[in-house]
């Protein structure tokens, strides 16, 4: 790349000497300058198509007024924005809470995970890795619709938990209700978790399997216990695959509807529940992009602050 | 205290019958070795000798299949590495890339609870000559600079023993020579023991004051520099450190303190005391002579060459002019290929190609070896490992 723009800067031009001789040099030198806009015009045609175009059409549709019968027209009308956040704001808060939650849990659950599959698996390690993607291949309705048999009422698990106490104290945390799972926060969590986990186990794997073995063996040598070790040199340079591994899971979970929709009642609906409700059964487009848009503000602010916090170009 | 029999305190390093195998190879063969406190100990050898493993089963890295590790007269066989009292400059430096040169510099004195490390770490980065390079993360500097910073972050533990995995393989011959004599000059100024690792013979023989030479998990032969260079033990010593010109040749006898061979007709003497191998007349031995210990003289010179010098007659094969001295390949019947360095001081002209010579040499630089081994032990051992 280098080199080719190096001499696509060429010699300076000299006294302009007779065009033919300089021409074609030139030529070529011009299509070099181009090549790297050409590879790009795929991308940027994509993106032309499928994000910038249906994001135009999504923001005039949030300023426009009307119905479904009589039509809408962009009346600039910015208002709905307020009258969609002060409606639906408790659904904004649960969608981050419960997303939130399910990106710790990933987490909690995932790095032990990735860190096994990455230092201890051995020869076992990409059977475990086809093993965290292997629930991709069915479908993430049918996945989800499996929990509602998992966490049935009168299924084991259930039985289980209630036998040992536990959702005495999941229900006096108020995740839970009387004798049942289903159709509580805590359902809803566990199928975003579920569903999302492998998300967050790949970028932490690929960015543990990345760090050089010999380090945990200098930390050792000097001094440092293996959970010193940990601390100080494996967490620390697999911080790029947590901010990604969070993000990633995240990001989906907070804009999801299916978990909250086939495991949670309505009073667990998240924000995704009603942009598609809006969007397909009351039919009131402005309101559906508008609060698209604020889901959207809202995970950019909230992202922006994370990576700023976790200063990930520091680390890479 | 270990109950070695010959258990010295002034030992730093102690290993008995050390060995580690991987399956049913044996990459260290039972070693003992003592490593004098405060010396300079290189552990020289080809590549894939055992070197490495040697040096992490000191460090605790890895777990020996027998045998133990003492340091300063303790028996550290079963401790951890962080329990032990030994630093590591790994073979590619190993530096923590998330921390800038001064934390990797200060990791070692915080894992042992020491806050104020400001003023130890500027002192270390003084001496390694980084003074200004503080604040700066590994990839930033050079691979010397990196090499500095390895030695440093090991060095600032004060450790009873710093091993040294090849520091300067990845390095350019010119600041490789830089850093050998920073590194020697650092171990004189600290006084503490080090064991370098390396497969160069040139930096293991200007750096150590004891260099163990190491042939397939085995040590070969263990001495100073200059003892090991003369007095090779092996067919492997003579030809790995630097280079032997050995002469298959029959024993005729004994005089005085000298053997009597004889070699394709040629009489050549050889001191008894420079003898590996047990002779008897009548038996083989090898009998080694160094390039540059041996002089050339046209033939039509021959008698100006003074008696009882060790004589062969030869043909000029190759010459080539490098600088310091001109470096000659002789087809002679006693070995169809001696080399001979001579120093560029009056050159003959005559000494081209083709030109019939005498190769002479004094007896007493002669060494003899047990003619019962590959007399091409150790030639290009390095060059055969990496095309395999
Ligand atoms: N984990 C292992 N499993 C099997 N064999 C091993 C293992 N580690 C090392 N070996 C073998 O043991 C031998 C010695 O290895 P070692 O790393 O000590 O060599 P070395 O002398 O340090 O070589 P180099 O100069 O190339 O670093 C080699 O032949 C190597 O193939
Ligand atoms: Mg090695």
């Amino acid at each position: 790349m280098s080199a080719a723009t190096a001499q696509a800067a060429g010699p300076p031009p000299t006294a302009p000497g007779p065009g033919t001789a300089q021409a074609a040099p030139r030529r070529t030198a011009g299509r070099r300058r181009l090549t790297p806009y050409l590879l790009l015009l795929a991308g940027v045609a994509w993106l032309l198509v499928f994000f910038v175009a249906p994001m135009v059409y999504q923001a005039s549709t949030s300023v426009q007024t009307g119905s479904l019968d009589k039509g809408f027209k962009v009346t600039w009308h910015v208002a709905t924005y307020w009258d969609a956040l002060r409606e639906y704001w408790p659904h904004f808060l649960r969608s981050l809470l419960y997303s939130g939650i399910a990106t710790a849990a990933c987490l909690a659950i995932g790095y032990p995970l990735a860190y096994m599959i990455a230092f201890r698996a051995g020869r076992w390690r990409n059977v475990v890795l086809v093993l965290v993607i292997a629930p991709f291949f069915t479908s993430f309705l049918i996945r989800t619709l499996a929990w509602e048999t998992i966490l049935a009422d009168q299924g084991p698990v259930v039985r289980f938990l209630n036998r040992v106490h536990v959702l005495d104290v999941t229900a006096w945390l108020h995740v839970t209700q009387g004798d049942r799972v289903l159709a509580t926060p805590l359902a809803v969590v566990c199928g975003l978790t579920y569903n999302f986990l492998p998300f967050m186990i790949l970028p932490l794997y690929t960015s543990l399997e990345r760090i050089d073995g010999k380090l945990h063996e200098a930390a050792g040598d000097l001094y440092a216990t293996p959970f010193t070790t940990f601390r100080k040199v494996t967490f620390p340079l697999s911080l790029p695959g947590v901010v990604a591994g969070t993000l990633l899971t995240f990001i989906p979970a907070s804009g999801d509807y299916i978990n909250a929709e086939l495991l949670g009642s309505t009073n667990q609906k998240m924000i995704g529940n009603v942009i598609q409700s809006q969007f397909l059964r009351v039919l009131d487009y402005p309101t559906a992009a508008a609060l698209s848009f604020i889901l959207m503000a809202a995970i950019l602010a909230i992202v922006t602050v994370y990576i700023r916090r976790a200063g990930t170009e520091e680390l890479v | 205290m270990t109950t070695a029999p010959t258990a010295e305190p002034g030992d730093a390093v102690r290993l008995t019958g050390l060995s580690r195998t991987y399956g049913s190879f044996t990459a260290v063969h039972p070693l003992d070795l003592a490593v004098p406190a405060g010396s300079f100990f290189a552990l020289l050898g080809a590549s894939g000798c055992g070197k490495t493993t040697t040096l992490r089963m000191i460090a605790g890295l890895e777990e020996p299949t027998t045998g133990t590790v003492a340091l300063g007269g303790r028996d550290v066989t079963a401790l951890p590495p962080y329990k032990r009292p030994v630093n590591t400059v790994f073979q590619n430096y190993a530096l923590f890339p998330h921390l800038d040169i001064h934390e990797n510099v200060a990791f070692g004195l915080r894992r042992r609870g020491i806050k104020s490390v400001a003023k130890q770490v500027a002192e270390m980065l003084e001496l390694v000559q980084l003074g200004g390079l503080a604040r700066r993360k590994p990839h930033q500097l050079s691979g010397g600079q990196q090499q500095r910073v390895a030695v440093a972050r090991a060095l600032i533990n004060k450790p009873e023993v710093l091993l040294l995995d090849e520091p300067l393989g990845a390095l350019d011959l010119k600041l490789r020579r830089q850093m050998q004599l920073e590194l020697k000059r650092i171990q004189t100024e600290v006084g503490i023991t080090f064991i370098h690792v390396t497969h160069d013979q040139e930096e293991a023989m200007t750096m150590a004051d004891t260099v163990a030479v190491m042939n397939a998990g085995r040590v070969e032969q263990l001495g100073a520099p200059a003892d090991l260079y003369e007095n090779p033990g092996s067919t492997f010593v003579a030809n790995f450190l630097g280079t032997s010109n050995l002469i298959e040749a029959e024993v005729t006898g004994t005089s005085g303190g000298d053997i009597q061979l004889v070699a394709a007709g040629q009489r050549l003497t050889l001191p008894a005391a420079r003898c590996a191998a047990e002779v008897a007349a009548g038996g083989r031995v090898l009998a080694g002579i160094r390039p540059e210990k041996v002089a050339l003289t046209h033939r039509d010179d021959e008698d100006s060459v003074a008696e009882g010098r060790n004589r062969v007659p030869g043909r000029i094969v190759d010459s080539s002019y490098i600088g310091v001295s001109t470096q000659y390949v002789i087809d002679s019947p006693v070995c169809p290929e001696l080399e001979v360095f001579v120093p560029n001081v009056e050159r003959d002209g005559r000494l081209v190609p083709g030109a019939p010579v005498v190769l002479h040499w004094n007896p007493a630089h002669t060494f003899g070896l047990d003619a019962a081994q590959d007399i091409d032990a150790g030639i290009d051992a390095d060059a055969e490992e990496a095309a395999a």
